[in-house]
């Protein structure tokens, strides 16, 4: 459309009343209009309600107390070796340790809830105030929508956990310095090799998250209370950390959703040991699949009468 | 009316939804031709709603087909949909935007919609609904009113061919009433079909082409309005201040259900000519001071039709 054409239009929307003949509302030759065939308008979309809301915002600086925490804490005191989380006590050699510590302790319930809220808010939470069907009536194909939010959901999952281990990092190092960092297996690798390393756990738990996320996203298709599916897909995390500790169901751990999680420090070794961490991968990669492909048999003939 | 599927912007036939068992929609065949203004009328719980969200193939029907502007749903929702502006079971948007961020998310979602027009188009819909002023109020700020004129506004974001209207009235003071009517009004006059349901016949009799009666999930009748109304008989109404002896009259022309209230007479005409009612009323010496041939209303009908009143029916 050229200028000349948008003019009219704009005319009409600046005058006022209702009853100001024909506006962009419609015509009498209203044909299809042309169709985008790539677009990244929705996700776009999708990612400023996410981020723009208040509520996520909030929960983004109480995933970033963690960090704060941490190096506050170690900072005024005298770390003890021994205890706690394996990076702890290196922190002190290196401040990206911060980042790492950070991760570790997220993983457990911060950073699965805060993708279980925006995961269970999917589908539900449109559902709940009635936007489904304003969306599904545009008409935006069910298919595409659950492609669209579960894109959203893997995005936020890994902005997320870069803003945990992206806050730990900077307030790790303007606290103890950076320099070489000494691995798991006690060679040490360059500043530049120890940001890369940082990076890829991050990244790698990330996607971890955005398969927990895909259950979520399955949850949210059953439901119309978005905190039902938050609620349901933080029991499902807790459970799994739960089974993974009970040695007699040593046969199920490797095909739980969370028992890869924490192998994200075989990064952290010179060479890296990625046998486990393709094994968390590919677990990942199936929940996505599976639970992405619940959701569309679910969601893709449902009801929607909310 | 033809049975041309070009001609008919909603064809539906047999079409029927089962929730467990009770039966919310039962075999409806609704025809609503192509620039009609078509008046979808019938009590809180008559199937309406639920007839809406099957066309717009938001439910699947448990029997039945339909056809939007000529072509099947929902296989052709991709290309139809985006020609129908939709107001379903009132207005529903993210609380915490504005009204305009609203529309923008709408309008981005839509695939056949050209990003460099959305600010021009979300302006003009606000502006068509009178809205523009409230554009960046957030919508949780709204009352009932605003929330309501920016539903309408989220159909009017791209050219429609047909726009259904589920009880676009509901919340509006009695100027956003008329004003929503001299709206439907206007989208017809550009050429667009408008299906628009309602519990209140008077505040849709005046600008509807066509009506159709839901009862209980059935389709009762349906038609131009004129043809519908028809089927009321016309009744003579007398004003006087000797109904009884108005009456003896009207009984002795042969006037069926005669009543008489204090200071009128009425009874049904049949195929007797009124004016000779008048005169016959003035060579007797009864004293008329006003007289009148009344169809019955869309109310009367439905009572006629349904046999109660246009109350809730579970």
């Amino acid at each position: 459309m050229s200028a000349a054409d948008l003019t009219p239009g704009l005319n009409t929307g600046l005058n006022t009343g209702l009853n100001n003949g024909p506006t962009p509302g419609t015509s009498t030759s209203a044909a299809v209009r042309p169709l985008r065939h790539i677009s990244t308008r929705f996700l776009r979309s999708e990612l400023r309600l996410i981020f723009g809301r208040r509520r996520n915002q909030a929960g983004m600086g109480i995933l970033a107390l963690v960090p704060l925490m941490i190096a506050i804490t170690v900072k005024v005191s005298t770390p003890r070796p021994g205890r706690g989380p394996d990076f702890f006590g290196s922190i002190t050699s290196n401040g990206l340790f911060v980042a790492l510590s950070s991760l570790s302790i997220e993983l457990g319930l911060f950073l699965p809830l805060a993708v279980a809220v925006i995961a269970g808010d999917s589908v539900a939470g449109e559902a709940n105030i009635g936007t489904l069907r304003y969306l599904l009536t545009v008409p935006v194909h069910r298919t595409r929508l659950l492609a669209v939010k579960f894109a959203a959901i893997t995005i936020f999952a890994l902005v997320a956990t870069m803003w945990v281990s992206l806050v730990g990092a900077l307030v790790g190092l303007a606290l103890f310095g950076g320099g070489e960092m000494t691995m798991l297996s006690g060679t040490q690798i360059g500043m530049g090799s120890a940001v890369l390393r940082v990076a890829m756990a991050t990244v790698y738990l990330g996607l971890c998250f955005a398969s927990l996320g895909a259950i979520g996203l399955f949850i949210s298709t059953l439901t119309e209370q978005p905190i039902g599916a938050t609620i349901a897909v933080v029991i499902i995390n807790v459970m799994s950390f739960i089974l993974d500790s009970i040695p007699q169901l040593s046969w199920l751990h490797e095909w739980l959703p969370t028992h890869w999680w924490m192998s994200f420090g075989d990064l952290l070794r010179d060479p890296i040991a990625w046998a486990d961490l393709t094994r968390g991968l590919l677990t990942a990669a199936g929940y996505m699949l599976v639970f992405w492909l619940a959701a569309w048999a679910r969601f893709s003939d449902k009801d929607v009468t909310g | 009316m033809t049975d041309e599927p070009g001609e008919l912007a909603v064809a539906t036939h047999g079409l029927t939804k089962r929730f467990n068992k009770q039966v919310a929609v039962n075999a409806v065949d609704l025809l609503v031709p192509r620039g009609a203004v078509y008046g979808f009328l019938g009590p809180n719980g008559s199937g309406k709603t639920t007839t809406i969200r099957m066309l717009l193939g938001l439910i699947r029907p448990t029997a039945g087909n339909h056809r939007l502007l000529g072509k099947a749903m929902p296989d052709h929702a991709g290309n139809v949909l985006p020609l129908v502006g939709s107001l379903v079971e009132g207005p529903a948007f993210h609380p915490y935007l504005s009204g305009r961020a609203n529309l923008v998310r709408l309008d981005s979602v839509d695939r056949h919609a050209d990003p460099r027009t959305t600010t021009v188009r979300v302006d003009g819909a606000l502006d068509r609904v009178g809205l523009l002023a409230a554009a960046d109020k957030k919508y949780r700020a709204y009352s009932l009113g605003m929330r309501q004129r920016l539903a309408i506004a989220g159909t009017l974001l791209a050219p429609r061919e047909l726009l259904v209207l589920d009880e676009p009235t509901n919340g509006l003071d009695p100027q956003g009433t008329r004003e929503v009517r001299h709206l439907i009004g206007s989208l017809a006059d550009d050429g667009a079909t408008v299906l628009v349901s309602s519990h209140l016949l008077s505040e849709v009799e005046q600008v509807c082409t066509h009506i159709g009666v839901m009862h209980v999930g059935k389709l009762l009748t349906q038609g131009p309005i004129a043809q519908v109304r028809a089927v009321g008989e016309p009744r003579a109404r007398v004003v006087t201040d000797r109904p009884q002896d108005a009456a003896r009259v009207l009984r002795g022309l042969g006037l069926t259900d005669i009543v008489v209230e204090p200071g009128v007479a009425m009874g049904t005409l049949g195929a007797l000519i009124a004016e000779k009612v008048v005169v016959a009323l003035v060579d007797d010496g009864v004293p008329v001071t006003g007289f009148a041939v009344e169809r019955p209303s869309l109310e009367d009908l439905f009572v006629s039709l349904t046999g109660e009143g246009f109350n809730v029916s579970g």
